[in-house]
């Protein structure tokens, strides 16, 4: 993953422990001589065993490991509680343990001398299986058990220049000494790489910190990082993903909840972001994450779940009653619940396990519920966040974070945001109006995507979720019994709209068939008009004609008698 | 014990049993200059406090460098008396008579009784 940053410098040599290669973008420097240094008991020993043992068992490297303290069969048993199968490497050839015993009391001093004797041992070592690692632990050893600092002193300068000729990768181990990283000043001498590990107490929690003091000729990580010892040996947590160059995905993946999905643009959330579902207790946080599980698993993809306030078995059950079938999941290995109290391990241990269940698990989905759980210093809590979403980031692993803090922030005081960090930003609410109390969704921020901007009511049942349009009026947003209250009203109110509009209707028919009616009753006394005047017309006509008629008739009797 | 080494220091002793006999062998690593002087100051020694008694091995490590850490081999010259136990190693180039004969318990670590030159 650093291949193009280790080519273009001084070659390097894999140290094989998580995140130490990443930090120094390669390792130690190859054929070099490098100084681990650290107050007793911070794991320097621990560290150059791991280079050793990876060097022979991951990169063909075979080592010699030249103690000045522990014997060898101490130290084997010592590394097998990480297991280390030392005596198994020393009998396959792969590694050379010479334990050089210093006793001040059986040493008498006189004259000249050199450690020509050391150098012969090592090269003989070296011969025997071909080593390519050395490390020398604790040299500084030899300061106790000999007394001619000076002739020591260019001995050491003699000998780590010998080791740079012939091509060694050393580590040589230094105790921390007063004012500077080790007691006799060994940085003087080894000057190409100066490795400083910690171990300290805050609040009771110990952290260890390792620092990469000096690389020359070489970018590394200057910060201090946390690292882990435990059974599976030692993890260095860098910020991996400084340069937040990681591949990004336009899949699309299921939140599980259909409704919710359908608030998304693309109908979903992209493969690889990370999500926060925020909300007060009892909201749904857990249960909406333990859609998204089931939705992953149900295509087939492995889910991690990291839960702090639960044990896994809890969560199952409870899924269930929203109809959710977890156990399933559980029993073909694509879910694995990972339940830890957030107090059990200081912040920075939490961040490796997780690290190294991921590593193991490789899911494509991980859960953390509730992220809030996790106690700290403001500042390493930001920091210990940020490298867990880098982390889950640069897998391209889709995250879901639930938190009680409502307002995304991650302690009580600060504003320092968890929600910056996130891609998706999903809001639980409760209302509470009408003495009830209802579920309310909404999605803050989704980057990359548009977004409802509405709110929604949110609904468990034994069916499982169903998001319902809230009520959105002019009397404001109204959820639950009210918004169903809301609603009846507002059906009686079309109803009547609907019967008003009816009877009007029905007025105006009314009104147009009188109408019509009296068209009809003045058509009919017109007509009745028309006949009269026909019957008058005729009835003058014929008096005429008669008046005619005896007009004629008396004139006629008239002349007659004349 | 110091009683015999006492008689030991003396160089016409005539002790020469098998409790006073002297292994002693002499790391070195080629023929350097610091390890040339070890053998010639050795000897010397040993000629004249365990004459007779002594027998010395000079081991080049250089040839046989898998002996050096059976010893413990660290500094060169190393000279290792192997008997009498206990096992006793002097660096150096054995340049101060004293601190050898001291070394190899010829001579009681007592600065009260003065050396032999």
């Amino acid at each position: 993953m650093t291949s193009e940053h280790t080519t273009a410098s001084l070659p390097k040599a894999r140290t094989g422990i998580d995140g130490f290669d990443d930090v120094t973008f390669g390792g130690l420097p190859a054929g070099r001589p490098s100084l681990v240094c650290g107050a007793a008991g911070c794991g320097k020993t621990l560290f150059a065993t791991t280079f050793l043992v990876n060097g022979a068992t991951l990169y063909d490297e075979p080592g010699v490991f030249m103690s000045f303290e522990e014997r060898a069969d101490d130290l084997s048993a010592n590394v097998a509680s990480l297991g280390y199968d030392l005596d198994g490497l020393v009998a396959a050839g792969k590694i050379a343990v010479d334990h050089v015993k210093v006793e001040r009391s059986e040493i008498e001093e006189t004259g000249e001398y050199d450690l020509e004797g050391l150098f012969i041992r090592l090269g003989y070592a070296v011969d025997t299986i071909k080593a390519k690692r050395v490390v020398l632990d604790t040299i500084e050893t030899l300061f106790a058990g000999l007394s001619d600092a000076a002739v020591l002193r260019s001995e050491l300068r003699r000998l780590f220049g010998w080791l740079k000729e012939r091509g060694l990768t050393a580590i040589i181990t230094g105790e921390r000494g007063e004012g500077q990283l080790t007691r006799q000043g060994l940085e003087e001498y080894v000057s190409d790489c100066v490795v400083l590990l910690d171990n300290r107490v805050e609040d009771q929690i110990t952290t260890r910190r390792l620092r990469i003091v000096k690389y020359r000729g070489s970018a590394h990580g200057t910060n201090e990082y946390p690292f882990l010892i435990d059974e599976q040996g030692i993890s260095v947590l860098p910020v991996t993903a400084a340069d937040l160059s990681y591949k990004v995905s336009d899949e699309i993946v299921s939140t599980g909840v259909e409704s919710l999905d359908a608030m998304f643009g693309p109908g979903g959330l992209f493969r690889g972001s990370s999500v926060l579902i925020s909300g007060s207790a009892g909201t749904g946080k857990t249960t909406i994450s333990s859609h998204t599980i089931d939705a992953a698993c149900a295509h087939g993809e492995r889910c991690m779940s990291f839960v702090f306030e639960e044990s896994g078995e809890q969560i199952c059950r409870n899924a269930h009653s929203v109809g959710l079938d977890l156990r399933r999941h559980l029993d073909t290995g694509l879910l694995r619940f990972e339940a830890a109290r957030p107090s059990l391990y200081g912040l920075e241990m939490h961040l490796a396990r997780m690290h190294r269940d991921i590593e193991q698990f490789r899911p494509s989905v991980v859960v953390i519920d509730p992220i809030s759980a996790l106690r700290g210093p403001e500042v390493e809590l930001q920091a210990t966040l940020l490298r867990m979403v880098d982390m889950l980031k640069a897998r391209g692993i889709t995250a879901v974070f639930t938190s009680l803090r409502t307002d995304g922030a991650f302690g009580q005081s600060s504003d320092l945001g968890l929600s910056s960090l996130m891609d998706v930003w999903i809001k639980l609410q409760d209302v509470e109006a009408n003495g009830e109390r209802s579920r309310t969704l909404y999605v803050i921020k989704a980057r990359g995507m548009s977004h409802s901007n509405q709110v929604r009511e949110f609904q468990m049942s034994a069916a499982g979720l169903k998001l319902v349009d809230a009520y959105i009026g002019p009397a404001g947003v109204l959820t639950g019994t009210a918004r169903i209250v809301q609603e009846a009203q507002e059906e009686a109110a079309a109803l009547r709209r609907q019967q008003d509009s009816e009877r009007r209707k029905r007025d105006v028919t009314r009104r147009r068939q009188s109408i019509e009616r009296q068209i009809a009753e003045l058509r009919d006394s017109l007509e009745t008009a028309e006949e009269e005047e026909t019957l008058l017309l005729d009835e003058d006509t014929q008096r005429e004609t008669l008046l005619t008629i005896e007009r004629t008739d008396i004139a006629r009797r008239r002349s007659a008698a004349e | 014990m110091s009683e015999q080494i006492s008689h030991a220091g003396d160089p016409i002793s005539e002790e020469d049993g098998d409790p006073g006999q002297y292994h002693l062998r002499l790391y070195v690593a080629g023929q350097t200059q610091k390890s040339m002087a070890a053998l010639a100051n050795l000897k010397r020694v040993c000629e004249q406090h365990l004459a007779g008694r002594y027998d010395i091995e000079v081991v080049d490590l250089l040839k046989n460098p898998q002996l050096a850490a059976g010893d413990q081999i660290l500094a060169i010259p190393t000279l290792v008396r192997r008997l009498p136990a206990p096992l006793k190693r002097i660096i150096g180039d054995l340049s101060n008579t004293e601190k050898v004969l001291v070394g190899l318990d010829i001579r009681p670590r007592d600065p009260s009784a003065p050396g032999k030159p």
